[in-house]
């Protein structure tokens, strides 16, 4: 059974404006289902009594001291938008007319 | 402008419930989750890396001081630290976050049941409320949105908007207070007072500048309205209250916009409604009538915080004063009453009246300025007290030149002014603005003399035993001479010149 669509696929690498030839939309396609299906299957052993995992790991208190570091040069930063203006990212329009 | 009797008829009919929501910025030297810089006003996105861009295969990992300090915070309010908790995602989707969600804590809470109590002035005197504390938690703040194009510069009309990422994943702690009821027509007061002392306990604490005209503490209102006996009406949530007049005005506004809704037979919609600075009104934002799904669940990228005793106990230890203990032992230092310790207060003025004490100048000295002539000089110029550049010293000094008579208060108020204005130090701001008291009793009696001879009926009235009259004539004296005369001394000599006696 497929539970994910190419059609979906290309949808979601648009969002994530990712760009995927044919040939590879076909294949993540594949990919992605094999995950869902694994998913389902955990979601259908999950019972009420066994508590969700939210970590992996048995780890907590994992800090960073606070001290202060550059960042990335705002040309770097300034070239991963799609676009830019002003030193800022410019986003479409968010809200209509009132 | 707000009407007292459109206040006074809604807390005639309604009992008001409020409830607030407090965020603010730690004074963390890197953010929350990354090691970008936190200092304010830096270039548009100069302070920002792969982890708070949100940028794919980045991960965070949290900040060690502003756990603490969050953890230090919900002590300060009296609350439980929880043994155990995790950070969640808050998904939506909005550009002011590059990743579509914020970090935050959802269910689960650093610090819960606390409680802060305040003090409201009341004609009966001084009265003591306990704000009660739901939580405190941690999250990040968000980036800053410029709106482009339309007339507004608001985002309703805007063609597009810029952001600035320098600000995302600032340290945020978020304080939710209990609904707090019972307040009465004091409700505004309240809400002020409670967010006055927030402000206060932070600075003690150094967890945060609190600097509000930086947008580093804000405010969400809640408010709603039920006739007394009736259950609690449907509440409105007010954001953008960045000022602590406009905590007390945006509940006083909506307690008013309300109880007119409810008593012309609407109802209050369940709502977001954003607050004005400028008119001091707020405006309709979203409908809450369908609730938001955030979608949140648990952050995955980042571990538990699971503070042992040890740990806060040892930040239990690096509390300091609090400011309702310091202000109880200032007032028994300083001998005021506590309604006089209030007026201090309320004029926010207690940390410059405490430094202006250390720096050797007289208690009531201190508070006499600080509440009058200096508070006075900072809301006309839109100051913070803290902003207004005068030192003990200097206070200490017209203090002094006052003393000796050589300046009496209206002089010593433009020495204030000349010191705010740049002018340079006490004695030369004398020197330069010619401001003495005229003592010599030959120029004053000029001056009376020609008053005297400009108002005389006034003049034969006092001849006639009228005392009372002799105001007039000391009032001519003084703006004859500009202020620059001792008020008492032009009576003493006026009536001898007319030889009557008080």
């Amino acid at each position: 059974m497929t539970s994910i669509t190419r059609a979906e696929v290309e949808h979601l690498a648009r969002l994530a404006r990712l760009q995927l030839d044919p040939d590879e939309l076909d294949h993540y396609a594949g990919q992605l289902d094999v995950i869902l299906q694994s998913v389902a299957r955990v979601s259908e052993v999950a019972a009420d009594d066994i508590p969700p995992t939210s970590h992996p790991v048995p780890m907590q208190n994992v800090f960073r001291e606070d001290v202060a570091r550059p960042g990335l040069p705002r040309a770097e930063v300034a070239a991963g938008a799609p676009a830019w203006e002003d030193d800022r990212f410019r986003v479409p329009r968010i809200l209509d007319e009132e | 402008m707000t009407s007292p009797t459109a206040y006074d008829a809604a807390i005639a009919g309604f009992e008001p419930v409020i409830g607030l929501e407090t965020h603010v910025e730690l004074s963390t030297a890197s953010k929350m989750f990354c090691s970008c810089s936190t200092e304010f006003g830096a270039d548009a996105n100069t302070q920002v890396c792969p982890v708070c861009l949100g940028l794919p295969g980045s991960l965070p990992v949290v900040n060690r001081a502003a756990v603490e300090s969050t953890i230090r915070m919900g002590l300060a309010l009296n609350c439980r630290i929880v043994p155990w908790c995790r950070f969640a995602r808050k998904n939506y989707f909005y550009p002011d976050m590059p990743k579509d969600y914020q970090v935050s804590q959802y269910d689960e809470p650093l610090c819960i049941d606390g409680y802060l109590d305040v003090t409201v002035d009341t004609d009966d005197g001084p009265r003591q409320f306990r704000v009660e504390i739901e939580r405190v938690h941690m999250e990040e703040d968000t980036g800053k949105l410029t709106h482009a194009g339309g007339a507004t510069g608001r985002i309703h009309g805007a063609d597009y908007s810029l952001v600035d990422y320098n600000r995302a994943g600032i340290p945020l702690i978020e304080i939710v207070t209990k609904p707090v009821v019972g307040t009465g027509t004091l409700a505004p007061l309240v809400a002020k007072a409670y967010v006055t002392e927030l402000r206060d306990l932070m600075r003690a604490l150094g967890v945060s500048d609190v600097r509000m005209e930086e947008g580093s503490l804000r405010c969400d209102v809640n408010v709603s309205l039920n006739r007394p006996g009736d259950p609690w009406g449907t509440r409105s949530e007010t954001k953008n209250v960045n000022s602590l007049r406009s905590v007390e005005r945006a509940v006083r506004s909506e307690i008013e916009r309300q109880a007119d809704v409810l008593s012309s037979g609407g109802r209050i919609v369940q709502e977001t409604r954003h607050f004005h600075e400028d008119t001091g009104r707020s405006t309709s934002g979203r409908s809450k009538e369908q609730a938001e799904d955030y979608r949140y669940f648990p952050e995955p990228d980042l571990l538990p915080v699971a503070p042992d005793a040890a740990w806060i106990d040892e930040l239990r230890a690096t509390l300091p004063e609090l400011p309702a203990l310091k202000r109880a032992r200032l007032q028994q230092e300083w001998g005021i009453s506590e309604r006089e310790l209030q007026s201090i207060v309320n004029a926010g003025a207690l940390e410059q009246v405490a430094a202006a004490v250390a720096g050797g100048v007289d208690p009531a000295a201190a508070r006499k300025w600080w509440t009058g002539e200096l508070h006075r000089i900072a809301s006309d110029r839109d100051l913070e007290l803290a902003d207004v550049p005068v030192t003990p010293a200097q206070i200490a000094r017209v203090e002094s030149l006052v003393a000796s008579g050589s300046l009496n208060d209206k002089l010593a108020r433009q020495v204030f002014e000349g010191i705010a204005n740049g002018e340079g130090d006490v004695d030369g701001i004398v020197a330069a603005r010619g401001l003495a008291v005229v003592s010599d009793d030959s120029a004053l009696l000029e001056a009376i003399d020609e008053a005297l001879a400009a108002q005389p009926d006034v003049a034969e009235k006092i001849r006639g035993g009228k005392v009372q009259a002799a105001g007039a004539i000391v009032g001519a004296v003084m703006k004859a001479t500009r202020g620059q005369a001792d008020a008492a001394k032009v009576r003493e000599l006026l009536l001898g010149r007319l030889g009557v006696s008080e």
